[in-house]
């Protein structure tokens, strides 16, 4: 078994440079391939232009924000940058983030593969994405305006505004289906195409979590689709569903809703729990502590998961009986989450820490998760939520656990993978700081959107009572110091990425597949998969001789 | 798993068994995407009763015991080409196709009948005598229109594949020893076949 760098001359061409169809070079070599670590760099370059594209209008937001009354935009545009804030962010983002750029690299490599089972549907999937993404701008250009129903387009507005609601309509419901295309072919990708040595319980721990996503992908999605195209065709043919005036009832369309949007969560933030179950491992050389438990627990959010919609809606209409066991459930949610919390902190205990940016984004991800899951708890139980109900309190909730947690783990991710990806370093010191600036000024941002939340600021609400100025003000002041460390981040990725030293074969240790063949990766991977018998994260010979992979 | 190949051209991989697999997972999505609509129509039905009743009664329960039957037959001649072409009677197998599309079509063209006279006794989305009835009955021929619709739409893509499948038979990409495409067509029909089983009674039956 190989961990150290290839001999330089025994360099193959690598999948940058091999094309898998007629085209050799260029546009179209990449835009028609068909080979998964291809679509995943697809994924990651169309993925990052909608989310910069999202973080201004959350800059916009924010500098709205700042003082009460009108600063920079009217009313309704307000309305306007925070749906399609959402919007881009959720469907264009965070949904496709882990599963479809670095699942979509990395999971036939971590299980031994040459490719996803169905490589012709991944490159389409690809392309709804990218067709979805357009209407979405689309809608945003057309006259009329962009949607300002907010991202969960609740009837009976969305039915009723003259806004484009329907180009968003059709850019989510072609979005869903993307991600059930990408979903079937993750599941029956780990069911058929796992190395034959390699059984279910010495699949790495991404591989379980992006294994349980892909089934709130293939078994919630088509809810949000069949509800979302409803309310296109009550806008567009008038026919009587959701719309009160015709008999419909708006409480069912949020039901439906969140039916899907619940779960959907658990597709933002399983993969990067798995992704986190790969990282502590490795930078503190340790084996993972309760590896069935983890993979379990994946499962077990999966199912409970799909269990706790109505939660986002205890104010809206329910019975006693129906609030009591959906919070109930929601309370149960929170074991499988703290058992992750748990034996990630286990694995580390007593291990030889290596604070290299990767392992410091996973420490801000569990730190800020954990604030995101005990604030949830509070929204979940029924006598807090009616008093926090749609206050800055959900928001703050909301982005502590998709933001700082799902987006901190698509940067730890894009720190670990990205020299194997890309087979050059970026600056570890320049990284490092920009985790601090990034950490600092996320948390400055959010923070007092829990307090003024709590004292009774309305969530989504243009203007403001000045004793609430205060908070706002460090908020907006945050958001600068965030988006100031991002540009450092990405910059100094880019930077690497294009001018950086050479990476080798293994920079961080790993033990998992992916570090045991070339940087960047050859075409099909491997030409013979390396022995899968010891599992993915066998650290007895680091404890025993220190080794150096540097 | 064979190790050496990395040519530029890409690794194909067949897996019949994966294959159908990810037809079985499609289908389990069609299946709730009809499922959100069953609940909706689950809800309404039980709120107002007495409307669903009496707007049921406006459906000829005749032709859509006669697009029954056609569906229900279709997917015998649909599972029966699959035979055919395992028994390498290709020309056998494109018949009973051809059979299968020609169902499909009697069941579109009742379809085109029954909605036509629907809509010329004024009955669709926005119509002023619709709109004069009890929300119940809007709600009714709402998704009366919205599920056979979707349904009809589904019989269309079905129909497509078949196409597609009698195209690839004479290319010679489906022979005796690979039918996988045809086996997931069929897969398809027989899941259009099923969710008729349920809209045909909660439409046309239950009074």
């Amino acid at each position: 078994m190989v961990t150290g760098a290839l001999p330089n001359e025994k360099v193959e061409p690598s999948y940058l440079e091999v094309s898998t169809n007629k085209y050799k070079k260029g546009l179209l070599s990449w835009i028609l391939s068909v080979d998964h670590k291809r679509i995943g760099v697809l994924y990651l370059y169309s993925m990052m232009a909608f989310f910069s594209v999202a973080v201004v209008f959350g800059f916009l937001i924010r500098l709205e924000l700042i003082a009460p009354g009108k600063t920079i935009v009217e009313a309704q545009t307000y309305n306007q940058l925070f749906t399609l804030h959402g919007i881009i962010m959720i469907f264009l983002f965070i949904i496709p983030g882990l599963p479809a750029v670095f699942g979509n690299f990395f999971l036939p490599i971590m299980i031994g593969a040459k490719d996803v089972i169905f490589p012709r549907l991944n490159l389409m999937s690809w392309y709804m994405f990218v067709f979805g993404g357009l209407f979405a701008v689309v809608s945003m250009l057309l006259p009329g305006g962009s949607a300002d129903t907010g991202w969960m387009f609740y009837v009976p507005y969305s039915v009723r505004t003259t806004t484009n609601v329907l180009p968003a309509l059709i850019a989510a419901f072609i979005l869903g289906f993307s991600s059930i295309l990408t979903g079937l072919n993750f599941i029956t990708t780990i069911h058929r195409m796992r190395h034959p040595d390699m059984s279910w319980f010495k699949m790495p721990l991404f591989v379980w979590s992006l294994y349980a996503t892909a089934w709130i992908q293939v078994l919630a999605t088509p809810i949000i689709g069949i509800t979302l195209a409803l309310v296109a065709i009550e806008r567009t043919l008038g026919v009587g569903i959701f719309d009160p005036a015709l008999g419909g009832d708006p409480v069912l369309y949020q039901h439906l809703f969140w039916i899907y949007s619940h779960p959907a969560v658990y597709i933002m933030i399983l993969p990067a729990m798995g992704l986190v179950s790969e990282i502590i491992p490795v930078f503190t050389r340790r084996s993972i502590f309760g590896y069935k438990f983890i993979a379990f627990s994946s499962l077990a959010i999966a199912f409970f998961g799909s269990l706790v919609w109505a939660h986002h809606m205890f104010t809206a209409g329910m019975s006693d009986a129906a609030m009591f066991v959906f919070s109930f459930i929601t309370f149960v949610l929170s074991i499988p989450s703290a058992i992750k919390v748990f034996n990630w902190i286990s694995t580390m205990y007593k291990g030889s820490i290596q604070a290299d940016p990767p392992f410091l984004y996973t420490l801000s991800f569990i730190f800020q998760f954990a604030i995101g899951g005990f604030t949830g708890l509070m929204l979940g139980a029924l006598s807090v939520n009616i008093h926090l109900q749609d206050t800055s309190f959900v928001v703050a909730h909301f982005h502590y656990v998709m933001f700082g947690g799902t987006g901190f783990g698509i940067f730890a991710a894009m720190h670990y993978w990205m020299p194997k990806m890309f087979g050059r370093m970026y600056n570890l010191k320049v990284a490092t700081w920009a985790w601090g600036i990034v950490t600092f000024g996320y948390n400055m941002l959010y923070m007092p959107l829990f307090v003024m939340g709590y004292l009774g600021m309305p969530r989504r609400y243009y203007d403001y009572l000045p004793e609430f100025q205060p908070y706002h003000v460090v908020s907006t002041v945050g958001s600068w110091i965030l988006i100031v460390g991002l540009i450092i981040m990405f910059g100094n990725l880019w930077i690497g990425m294009r001018r950086g030293p050479k990476a080798p074969m293994n920079p961080w240790g790993g033990e998992t597949l992916e570090w045991k063949v070339q940087t960047p990766p050859i075409l099909e991977n491997f030409h013979t998969v390396p022995d899968v018998h010891a599992g993915p994260y066998d650290y007895s010979k680091y404890e025993a001789k220190k080794e150096t992979t540097k | 798993m064979s190790a050496t190949d990395h040519a530029a051209v890409h690794h194909v991989h067949r897996d019949d068994y994966g294959s159908r697999m990810g037809m079985w997972l499609f289908l389990f999505t069609e299946l709730i995407l009809f499922g959100g609509l069953f609940i909706i129509y689950a809800v309404y039905r039980f709120v107002h009763q007495q409307e669903f009743h009496l707007a049921a009664q406006e459906l000829n329960t005749t032709i859509g015991l006669i697009n029954t039957i056609a569906l229900l037959t279709s997917s015998m001649t649909a599972a029966m080409s699959i035979t055919a072409m395992q028994k390498g009677n290709v020309r056998f197998s494109k018949a009973l196709i051809w059979v299968t599309i020609g169902f499909a079509f009697v069941f579109m063209v009742n379809k085109y009948f029954e909605w036509g006279a629907k809509i010329s006794h004024g009955i669709y989305p926005g119509s002023k005598d619709l709109l004069a009835k009890p929300e119940g009955e809007i709600l009714y021929f709402g998704l009366y229109y919205v599920m056979t619709g979707l349904h009809t739409l589904h019989v269309i893509i079905g129909v497509i594949f078949f196409l597609f499948i009698l195209r690839q038979i004479k290319q010679g990409k489906i022979a005796s020893d690979r039918y996988v495409r045809l086996e997931n067509s069929a897969l398809y029909w027989h899941l259009v076949d099923l969710i008729w089983i349920f809209l045909f009674p909660l439409f046309y039956l239950i009074h």
